[in-house]
């Protein structure tokens, strides 16, 4: 008896350790999987393609931001400031293309240049943040939260604190158009995850930014231009706020500056934590971090079609994070 | 008993980490007020000897008595409570707390419940002042340079009415004048019966200061004796583990051969002047031969290293690669050159430990490897392959992580790194630092042969033996000077040894 | 001598702060008027609170995302039980956010877990529990059981929350100035290893400072209920990041191991009283300068003082590297 246990025992450990590096690796995509077969058996109407088109409606801009966060933490950063580039951006768009600045020939010119500008703008802040941890060694949090603050301060200024309502469909075919069926903007997000992931995999960018985030100071003696690299992941993080932002006008038929991409920061650090990617830099699982997206919007729609209130779904998303993180930590060690 | 008894006596110390003995019977004797050196190359023991009597490891086995009594503290805090406290090389005070503040941090006075602070200050300035250090203590300590930190962190030692204490280098990072402050401070501790462990490499100041002398090497405790019965020669030979008999015998190491033909020169520095830690020094590569960097622990070896690849700028000096003056603001600019440089420490400025073999071993050839910033994995495979197989690296495969290698199969990667960069110059310091015997040898015969094809190394080792079989020239460092240069016909373990003892690295040898 | 450099480095908010006082006082009539003094130190006696507690928070290193939500909750609990009486409302909007506060100390302490994400997390989760407790709605308080009286009443012509929150700053420098424990909290931020070294009781300080945090997001939380006479469940979004940007105003640096807690209150007060000019401007109708402007002179003022302190910090680490290498 005494010898079946101790080989149980003995048996018990590797197994434990086993199991928790497989959830650590594979526990996002387990999750997902559950959630959906939940909602198979338990939600009406669930396998429907507008049930589907609405979720990845809904979370598209989210993973749009949170890619460019995921490549951010990977080099070992942090950027609070998405929610109010988005903002910057989708208070210029509507500037340009309802030709308040400047006078354009035709609408298309105007639009072509609405989704180009504000974009743009939007990557110059962000390597504003990257100038501003690079230049005074600020921390990352501290260096983007200067323009958390005054970015959507910023935003306002153009249009006065004003909600700007339009109907341009010309312009808000990104928010609200669709290709074969798919929305576009759910299109954009694939495009911009596939860029990402291939990005990280197959460019010399992607492994000297994991690098810095994994030993920042053995890539700078291996020839890495570490504040090169850091200064062009904020432009990206930038970027990728600045389309968000042009989608979620042209989504609203709105630019509200005092709304847009409000909060966004957290949504897109929590898909990171709940996708695997560790918040010390050095990994960065772009996959990983659409299917946490997809995770949180999951949990807040099964909950709500199942009649739960959508402040519970806070309250669970604060558990994904935790667990998530807990797990990773446990499975380093 | 009879005769004063030791303050401290630490017999039969063992302790092994994973498997691998640190310590193997060592012992260490500390008489009441003396201050006693403690000598060693890396990995002889030192550290970990004081760690185990400041409660910062476990011991084995083996025993502890401190004025009479047996002790076992379990941690720094304990050790200092029970009066023996530690000056570390890297000051554990809080830069930007005052000084009063730092020495009174943990056990402060009170009046009325508060933190009594015109107490504190009083004192602190009447502590200071025992060493003739007079200053406002009401600054932060980071306002004050390392001496006068120094300074700080003893006055809170004896604060705690310390009976011992242990200085792990002390003077590393302090200046000529800064050093005598020291010293009076040491004396002064001396005087007031308080003992003192001196760990450095510097072997001037042994003799102004330390009364007697411990030997480690390997574990074990070598010899005690007075500083005045031994030479600096006979010092110096018995850290490096040399029989003052027998300095001439070959063929430990794995080099074999020295270079032949004429050399280019390619890489020389001169006069190179950074900080406190190197005051003049000079070195030179040329083609097809391996130039070694000798000189005790100190003497900044890795500081020469660090600035000719451009990680840190000189004050003075010039750099001059193929017959260029060079200015390298950062690494990458020495790689361009042709440049590669393997630091000392492979976990903190070698490898990025979550990346896989792949990407470790071609971090730096990557920008050469890619074509409108896409990494053209064929030849990345190519090259990983090559590598793996030339330098015989034991891995699962190019995806294993290399955190999971051996140490040895780290530094090969980080070898192959530089190599496949096909560079003029590699810089490599302590390259079979903490690798066991196999490997050891397979690194040395890679440096020849690649020597042999052309590559200019310089190479940086604590191994006397390393040096002086491997290398086509010398040069010997002592306190950041470039004391001796010394070509393949007069290398001798007595003349190096000389050099690294005395300065000066010509014929006195027998000095003992 | 003893507190010079303190004083002066407190001093250059406090000069600047005075200089706002200064300015508004000449160019509007009514800015020193009772009215305006009181009101403004009414308001935003409950972003002092919150300050308070985030600077204790990062004296350590740490950071505390959650006071924003554990107040919003806080206004919820405090609004229920405040039919009860004075006295049970407030020792219930203190005991939620106390509840926030060790939640964040025990993942932060016991799971390890990075003080960013696991405060993310409760603010999450604090603001979840308390959308689900006031079920999407605002909760009225009752006015009959005085429980108001704590936002809304003076004491000697004095608004309440304002002599709530100088007793607390108080009671807060006495803390970081003469006792142990506040020193502890400046020698864990200052250098958590020496610290430990030195054998003082570093998890216990973490896990005591986000208790504090928590406390004062509570009783901000009380505030804001009494105040605007309702349990407020979507308020508190952002306040924290205001609250980070006030304490680093005040020249606390967010490494940790600098602060000063009256710094701080001049931080908060500097960033309200921006607001409070730029009304006054508004209201003079000369030029019409928007509620935007606010936000943005506060990211400058960040600016400002995160520029000046790279300066400061590049100096200690020179010291240190020379000391380290």
């Amino acid at each position: 008896m005494a010898m079946r246990l101790s080989a149980v025992d003995r048996d018990a450990e590797p197994t434990g350790t086993r199991v928790l590096l497989w959830l650590s690796r594979y526990g996002t995509i387990l999750a997902l999987v559950l959630l959906i077969l939940f909602n198979l058996a338990f939600t009406r109407n669930f396998a429907t393609w507008q049930t589907l088109n609405i979720n990845l409606t809904q979370v598209s801009t989210i993973v749009i931001v949170a890619i460019g966060m995921t490549l951010v933490i990977g080099s070992g950063g942090i950027d609070l400031s998405v929610g109010s580039l988005m903002a910057i951006a989708g208070a210029l768009a509507p500037l340009i293309f309802l030709n308040r600045i400047v006078e354009f020939p035709n609408i298309y010119v105007g639009v072509a240049f609405a989704f180009v500008i504000p974009v743009m703008i939007a990557g110059l802040f962000g390597y504003l943040n990257g100038w501003l941890i690079t230049r005074f060694n600020v921390q990352p949090i501290v260096g983007t939260l200067i323009l958390f603050i005054a970015g959507r301060g910023i935003a306002q200024s153009f249009t006065d604190s004003n909600q700007v309502i339009f109907t341009t469909p010309e312009f808000q075919f990104i928010g609200l158009g669709r290709v074969f069926g798919i929305p576009i903007q759910v299109l954009i997000m694939t495009v911009i995850v596939v860029l990402a992931a291939w990005t990280i995999r197959r460019t010399i960018f992607g492994k000297q930014l994991l690098a810095i985030g994994g030993n920042e100071t053995a890539a700078r003696l291996a020839g890495v231009r570490v504040t090169r690299i850091k200064r062009q992941v904020y432009t990206i993080s930038g970027i990728c706020s600045g389309i968000a932002g042009i989608i979620v006008i042209a989504r609203n038929s709105a630019a509200d500056s005092n709304l847009v991409g409000l909060g966004v920061e957290l949504d897109a650090i929590a898909a990171v934590a709940v996708g695997g990617t560790l918040l010390t830099g050095g990994r960065a699982y772009v996959f990983g971090t659409l299917l946490g997206a997809l995770i949180i919007q999951l949990v807040r729609f099964t909950l709500l079609a199942n009649g739960v209130p959508d402040a519970a779904a806070l309250v669970i998303k604060a558990g994904l994070i935790i667990l998530a993180v807990w797990l990773q930590r446990r499975a380093a060690s | 008993m009879d005769g004063p008894l030791p303050l401290l006596r630490m017999e039969g110390m063992n302790k092994r980490f994973s498997g691998v003995p640190a310590l193997s019977g060592a012992s260490l004797d500390i008489d009441p007020g003396e201050v006693h050196a403690l000598v060693g190359q890396n990995g002889a023991g030192k550290s970990t000897l004081i760690k185990i009597l400041t409660g910062a490891y476990r011991k084995d086995a083996g025993d502890i008595t401190f004025e009479g009594r047996r002790i076992e503290f379990a941690s720094p805090e304990a050790a200092q409570r029970g009066g023996i406290s530690t000056i570390y090389q890297e000051i554990n005070l809080i830069p930007y707390r005052s000084v009063a503040e730092n020495i009174f941090l943990g056990r402060p006075y009170r009046r009325f419940g508060f933190l009594d602070w015109p107490r504190m200050n009083r004192e602190a300035t009447e502590l200071l002042r025992r060493f003739d250090v007079r200053i406002d203590v009401h600054e932060p300590l980071f306002a004050f340079n390392t001496a006068i930190q120094q300074m700080v962190a003893i006055a809170r030692a004896v604060s705690f009415d310390a009976k011992l204490v242990i200085m792990d280098e002390p003077t590393s990072s302090l200046a000529d004048n800064e050093v005598e402050i020291l010293y009076g401070v040491i004396r002064q501790l001396r005087a007031t019966g308080i003992s003192v462990i001196f760990v450095s490499h510097k072997l001037d100041e042994l003799y102004e200061v330390c009364d007697r002398v411990t030997v480690m090497r390997d574990g074990r405790t070598i010899a005690t004796t007075s500083m005045a019965e031994i030479s600096k020669l006979e010092l110096v030979a018995a850290m490096l583990g040399r029989d003052m008999q027998s300095v001439r015998r070959e063929g430990q190491t794995s080099f074999h051969g020295k270079s032949h033909g004429v050399h280019r020169d390619l890489l020389s520095a001169d006069g190179l002047v950074a900080g406190t830690k190197v005051k003049n020094a000079s070195v030179s590569v040329s083609s097809g031969e391996i130039s070694g960097l000798a000189g005790l622990l100190g003497s900044g070896r890795t500081e020469v290293a660090r600035l000719i690849f451009g990680v840190d700028q000189p004050d003075a000096g010039t750099i001059v690669m193929e017959g260029r003056a060079v200015k390298f603001a950062e690494p990458i600019d020495a790689i361009n050159r042709g440049i590669g440089y393997c630091s000392e420490d492979r976990k903190v400025e070698g490898i990025v430990p979550e990346m896989s073999v792949r990407e470790n071993l071609t971090l730096a050839i990557l920008p050469r490897l890619s074509q409108w910033g896409i990494v053209d994995e064929v030849r990345q495979q190519e090259i990983v392959n090559k590598f793996i197989e030339r330098l015989g690296i034991k891995t699962s495969g190019p995806d294993q992580k290399i955190r999971e290698l051996s140490g040895g199969n780290q530094q090969k990667v980080l070898l192959a790194r530089w190599l496949c960069l096909d560079p003029k110059v590699l810089i490599l310091d302590e390259p079979t630092r903490g690798i066991d015997v196999g490997g050891k040898a397979e690194i040395q015969m890679l440096i020849r042969e690649l020597a042999e094809a052309g590559l200019g190394v310089l190479m940086i080792s604590s191994e006397l033996e390393e040096v002086i079989e491997g290398s086509d020239r010398v040069f010997v460092l002592r306190d950041g000077r470039t004391v001796a240069d010394l070509q393949r016909e007069e290398l001798s373990e007595i003349v190096v040894m000389t050099a690294m003892a005395h300065g000066e690295g010509t014929a006195d040898g027998n000095a003992a | 001598m003893t507190y010079i450099p303190r004083l002066l480095r407190g001093q250059s908010v406090l000069l600047a702060l005075a200089l706002l006082v200064l300015f508004g006082a000449w160019r509007y009539d009514h800015f020193l008027g009772l009215f305006n003094v009181l009101t403004f130190l009414r308001y935003n006696s409950m972003f002092a609170l919150i300050a308070l507690g985030m600077c204790f928070v990062i004296m350590t290193g740490g950071i505390d995302l959650s006071v924003g939500s554990t107040a919003a909750m806080a206004s919820v609990v405090a609004a229920y039980v405040s039919p009860y009486g004075l006295l049970p409302g407030l020792a219930c909007g203190a005991l939620a956010g106390i509840a926030v506060g060790v939640l964040n100390g025990l993942l932060i302490t016991q799971l390890n877990i990075l003080p960013f994400i696991a405060t993310l997390a409760s603010m999450l989760a604090a603001s979840g529990l308390g959308l689900l407790l006031a079920g999407n709605e605002s909760i009225s308080v009752s006015y009959e059981s005085g429980f108001t009286v704590i936002g809304q009443g003076d004491i000697l012509g004095f608004p309440i929350p304002a002599w709530i929150a100088i007793m607390v700053f108080a009671l807060g420098s006495l803390i970081l100035n003469f006792t142990s424990f506040g020193r502890n909290i400046l020698a864990v931020g200052g250098g958590e290893d020496a610290a430990h070294l030195m054998g003082l009781p570093v998890n216990r300080v973490k896990f005591i400072v986000y208790v504090i945090s928590g406390l004062m997001a509570g009783l901000a939380g009380v505030q804001l209920a009494a105040q605007f006479g309702a349990g407020q469940p979507t308020e508190g979004l952002g306040w924290e990041l205001f609250a980070i940007a006030s304490v680093v105003v005040g020249g606390t640096l967010l490494t940790g191991g600098v602060g000063s807690v009256g710094a701080t209150l001049s931080g908060v007060l500097l960033l309200g009283l921006v607001f409070n000019i730029l009304n006054f401007e508004n209201g003079m109708g000369f030029v019409s300068l928007r509620a935007h402007w606010q936000s943005i002179l506060r990211g400058a003022f960040l600016l400002l003082v995160v520029i000046v302190q790279s300066r400061l910090a590049l100096r200690v680490r020179r010291r240190i590297r020379l000391s380290a290498n």
